[in-house]
């Protein structure tokens, strides 16, 4: 029972750090219409940016986290600025081959300059809790929890503010919202700087727990597409819930069966999922 | 266009076809024929992509992991069934398409980016499952001593052996222009039109009784075989394999050499591949991030030359031209 307690929480914490992820390319698809496959690069310059200011400069863990979600944030928009914009009008398939190319560039970057080998974050937060028989660190629950309040601050801001109107109303129809004076380019710039804010977040929250590496990225966003497809692309609750699922499925699965198969499980849900729904559990005919 | 047999685009391929199968006869590098022999194998991989993605209009994101399977199967059938390289090559091309078809009937009921995601989660699938289904593929340790082609005897006493370099360069060309010259006739054929009305409009040619789920998979099928067999050929000639052959950065790489030479062109793959094997073959040796001046150029290419080199050759080709009339 216990290591069942283990299984779920583990879980839920790594289904935070996905469902941050998915928040910020599921946001990111509802505006662009197209799967932004560098999302999970931006995630791992977030890790790096994380790692560099809590090593090299010696910040402490939440202003280093702080300061990568800004930083990331501003890529996020010279991303969108340089790259997208400009295949705003072409195919969904150049934005794809571009988003390849921003995947080598990063990745090969960060091999070449930070090296391939595992880096190593310093043990933050490790007072360790016993409830019910299960051991919990603090790090997780602090990962845990800010995924909660930074759900509930994007959902606030999304719903609460004119800026973020915008966005839901560029989303829901952007020919409709430029009719009615919404700046569709600046909608774009800011739902990038969230989208990798969040990726940045969700990274610097699970580095101290997992390896910083330059590979690090690659994983998590194929789950992150995984989620948002079973969630229907653009829905930012299927991206919370379907984060969640596949936290669970991921843990559950490698606690119990073999976590060398640990990506087969995720993607064979996806593939059964398609199979039966080709739009996706909460997507539209 | 058609029908004359003297035309200028005539003379040119058989110009580059002299040109290419005299290529053995005046290089005598070792290191230059390997690098021929890549560029065939990438070229034929690309060249089947292209007739999903370029003329079906399909962004089928496991192609790598077809090319994976044709030269696993391939490698196995030979080291652990002890078959000879002629049965296995048919064998490993048939499980390829088997492979297809069960891939392909659930994703293609998907379209536009589900379609694909989902292939390229079936791509890692396929990688993961190569990696650690050690009994069979000998996981990471990888498939070793995969030999060339089995000689073919003729009548007479005669006997054609692939040992050397030339002989194996020659078998992976007539492979390459067979790929060629197939999927040319298919493309410039009813059943190629009905490709590219798929890429169109989907919904519009299913009103004009054309089955998109039928024409989508059949156009996936073939591409699946030839990116097999192009996979048994670099098996045979590498003689190693490594879970790395099917993994999504090959489906990448394919995808890099379509875009840059011009999708949905039948120089485009072809053109891509060469130049691009070329560079990164010549890159080999020197310290410098290969991967993010890839990058940079992949970019800059999607931004300002959107129809690859064939689309930028053809634009000045027009102006050109433009500017003679005037």
């Amino acid at each position: 029972m216990s290591l069942f307690i283990q299984q779920v929480l583990n879980g839920i914490m790594l289904g935070s750090v996905y469902s941050l992820v998915a928040l910020g390319l599921t946001l990111e698809y509802g505006i662009l219409h197209i799967p932004n496959f560098a999302h999970g690069v931006l995630y791992m310059a977030g890790a790096y940016v994380t790692f560099l200011l809590a090593t090299a400069v010696g910040l402490n863990f939440w202003l280093a986290m702080l300061i990568a979600m800004i930083v990331l944030g501003l890529i996020g928009i010279l991303i969108e600025r340089l790259v997208y914009r400009p295949l705003m009008l072409e195919s969904h398939l150049s934005s794809f081959i571009a988003a390849i190319g921003l995947i080598f560039i990063f990745v090969d970057g960060a091999l070449n300059i930070f090296g391939p080998d595992f880096k190593r974050f310093p043990p933050t937060h490790t007072q360790a809790f016993h409830i019910l028989g299960v051991t919990i660190t603090l790090q997780r629950i602090i990962i845990i929890g800010v995924t909660v309040i930074l759900i509930v601050l994007l959902h606030l801001f999304i719903k609460k503010t004119i800026m973020g109107a915008t966005i839901e109303a560029t989303a829901q129809d952007r020919e409709g919202a430029q009719l009615m004076g919404i700046n569709v380019k600046r909608v774009r710039m800011i739902v990038f700087a969230l989208g990798s804010a969040l990726a940045a977040a969700a990274a610097a929250l699970i580095a101290p727990i997992h390896l910083v590496h330059p590979g690090m990225g690659g994983p998590v966003i194929l789950k992150a597409f995984v989620i948002i497809i079973l969630g229907g692309m653009g829905s930012m609750p299927g991206a919370i819930i379907g984060g969640f699922i596949m936290g669970l499925v991921e843990s559950l699965s490698g606690g119990y069966i073999s976590t060398s198969y640990n990506e087969v499980f995720a993607f064979g849900v996806l593939v059964i999922v398609l199979t039966i729904r080709p739009t996706g559990l909460f997507g539209a005919k | 266009m058609a029908g004359k047999l003297f035309s200028f685009k005539n003379l040119i391929i058989l110009l580059l076809l002299i040109f290419a199968f005299t290529i053995p006869c005046w290089v005598t590098s070792r290191f230059i024929l390997h690098i021929v022999i890549m560029c065939c194998i990438w070229a034929m991989a690309a060249t089947s992509m292209n007739l999903m993605m370029g003329y079906t209009g399909q962004i089928n994101l496991a192609h790598g992991a077809f090319f994976g399977i044709g030269a696993y199967s391939a490698g196995l059938l030979i080291l652990k069934v002890g078959m000879n390289f002629w049965p296995a090559l048919i064998l490993a091309c048939i499980i390829t398409v088997f492979v297809g078809l069960i891939i392909g009937l659930p994703a293609l009921r998907t379209r536009g980016s589900y379609f694909a995601i989902g292939t390229m989660c079936f791509n890692v699938i396929v990688t993961v499952i190569i990696d650690s289904w050690e009994d069979l593929t000998e996981g990471a340790r990888g498939l070793l001593g995969i030999p060339r082609p089995a000689p073919i005897s003729l009548p007479f006493g005669m006997e054609i052996t692939f040992t050397s370099m030339p002989a194996m360069y020659y078998l992976v060309l007539t492979s390459l222009l067979l790929t060629i010259w197939i999927i040319y006739r298919i493309v410039h054929s009813m059943l190629g039109r009905t490709f590219i009305a798929i890429k169109g409009n989907e919904e519009l040619s299913e009103s004009l009784g054309i089955s998109a789920m039928r024409t989508k998979l059949l156009s996936f099928l073939i591409s699946t075989f030839f990116a097999g067999w192009a996979g048994v050929l670099y098996a045979s000639y590498i003689g190693f394999l490594s879970p790395e052959i099917s993994d999504y950065h090959v489906t990448f790489e394919l995808l890099i050499f379509c875009m840059i030479g011009g999708l949905g062109t039948m120089v485009g793959p072809l053109i891509g591949a060469i130049i691009l094997t070329i560079i990164s073959e010549l890159l080999h040796g020197i310290a410098i991030p290969r991967m993010v001046a890839y990058g940079f150029l992949l970019v800059i290419i999607t931004i300002f030359l959107p129809g690859g080199i064939t689309g930028g050759i053809k634009m000045l080709w027009l102006r050109w031209n433009r500017k003679g009339e005037q």
